[in-house]
């Protein structure tokens, strides 16, 4: 199981709190951690990531391991801490608007 | 027994408010989807419990809520806004050409019959259609690829659909309006429009026969007479006896004739309320004094409503979708402010209380009157 740690305007669209679990199908990568919280949370659909294009919507940031994912490929392996539930995967608001 | 129910969005979450007919005490609860703007709550005329919620995020893109108790509780739907087709450019504030994006959703407005069907004004200018309570969405892509599409540019606040209007004489009629593209309407179900803008007269723009490029806050009709609407534009108050073929301006004697909101009495098709705006620079009412003004003649004669409103040192603004009007005996007329004061007056205007102080800034405001 992936830990995933949600930003407070996603916990309150999923009705969740500040950290849910998903299982990943297949390799353990960002396109695979967004696939299963849109799967499990219908409500998040769209709010991480563009419908269509699948692009990380610009003010959502990806961070593991004190490490900024977000511009790493969808599909690059998250690292073994995130992967074997030692450190959770960090969605994050970018700080914006002052 | 009636009750009366106010959906209101701000900035930062939705409220439900509620009275009994005496409309003195009220309920509120909220804040619903908490830290969200919500630009627009509206409920189905058909079936009153059925709610429909535009919540967005500049972080976090749109999303959809619906109700089926009342605001009870919510559901998310369908939050994809594709457009339909090869999506163009419209003129950009510079005049560069500009693809057409998907923002946010201004105005939901309900089917005036089918509690499923429901259509979203969204900014960039683009009228949606749902007929499966929200699930999905489908544009109706005449309005935005009319020849004149290229030419629109957006006002201040985005090139936004923010008014629908639907006839409740003519299902296939749907009035429509962009900022600051105009007025427009369709008399195919929203198949194909036309502009309505005749007689419409902007300032900056040169051609007094201009087709487009006006920019209407709001428009307003009583359903006895869906011929007859009543528009505050950016400036200008202004009325149409013939569907939108020919406007005139019904400023009359008002402080000032910019402003947002503009709405009708439920039982006196010509009484019309607008609270005047000192202007586009400084959104905030003439000389501190929040007033609403009612023509009971179908405009160019106003009153100020002051009673129970502050009359100094007041500066907030009205949003364009912040006014509604009940419909009991004695009509009802709420309005909020972006300074988060909700106002109530349950005698058409006459004195006016806050039923709340101080909420975040309130954009829209929409009254259900239940039986």
């Amino acid at each position: 199981m992936i830990r995933v740690v949600l930003p407070p305007n996603l916990r309150t669209l999923a009705g969740v709190g500040r950290e849910v679990q998903v299982e990943v199908q297949g390799a353990a990568t960002q396109r695979a951690v967004i696939d299963a919280l849109e799967s499990g949370y219908p409500a998040l659909r769209g709010t991480m990531r563009d419908h269509l294009t699948q692009r990380r919507r610009p003010l959502v940031r990806f961070y593991a391991c004190e490490e900024d994912l977000s511009d790493e490929a969808p599909d690059t392996p998250l690292p073994d801490a995130v992967v074997n539930g030692t450190e959770p995967f960090l969605i994050i608001g970018a700080m914006s608007g002052g | 027994m009636s009750t009366v129910r106010l959906l209101v969005g701000t900035r930062k979450g939705a409220f439900v408010m509620t009275s009994d007919e005496k409309r003195e005490k009220w309920e509120v609860s909220g804040p619903h989807f908490a830290g969200w703007e919500i630009y627009h709550l509206k409920g189905s005329k058909a079936n009153p419990n059925r709610l429909y919620a535009s919540q967005s995020s500049g972080w976090f893109g749109q999303v959809l809520q619906r109700s089926d108790d009342g605001g009870q509780t919510w559901e998310a739907v369908g939050n994809q806004f594709q457009y339909e087709g090869e999506v163009s450019t419209h003129k950009w504030y510079d005049g560069s050409p500009h693809p057409w994006e998907f923002a946010r959703v201004w105005h939901l407005e309900p089917s005036l019959t089918d509690p499923d069907t429901v259509y979203a004004g969204a900014e960039d200018a683009a009228l949606f259609r749902s007929e499966d309570g929200g699930q999905s969405w489908q544009e109706l892509a005449g309005l935005r690829t009319h020849p004149s599409g290229p030419s629109w540019a957006p006002g201040a606040g985005g090139l936004c659909l923010h008014t629908i209007v639907l006839d409740p004489s003519d299902p296939d009629r749907i009035f429509a309006a962009i900022s600051a593209a105009g007025a427009f309407r369709s008399d195919d179900k929203g198949q194909t429009w036309r502009p309505i803008n005749r007689g419409l007269r902007s300032e900056g723009i040169p051609d007094p026969n201009a087709e487009v490029g006006h920019c209407v806050h709001r428009i307003a009709m009583h359903p006895s007479r869906p011929e007859v609407l009543f528009m505050q534009k950016h400036w200008d108050v202004m009325r149409t006896d013939d569907a939108g073929e020919t406007w005139t301006e019904i400023s009359g004697n008002l402080p000032s004739d910019f402003g947002f909101v503009i709405d009708v009495h439920t039982h006196e098709p010509e009484t019309i309320y607008v609270v005047p705006i000192k202007s586009d620079s400084h959104h905030f009412p003439p000389d501190g004094r929040l007033r609403v003004y009612r023509s009971r003649s179908g405009g160019n004669e106003w009153e100020a409503l002051t009673k129970g409103l502050p009359q100094r040192d007041c500066y907030v603004n009205v949003l364009r979708d912040a006014m509604s009007v009940d419909s009991l005996d004695s009509c009802g007329i709420y309005f909020g402010t972006t300074g988060g004061q909700v106002y109530a007056s349950a005698d058409a205007g006459d004195s006016w209380t806050a039923i709340v102080h101080d909420l975040p800034a309130v954009v829209s405001v929409e009254a259900q009157t239940l039986s």
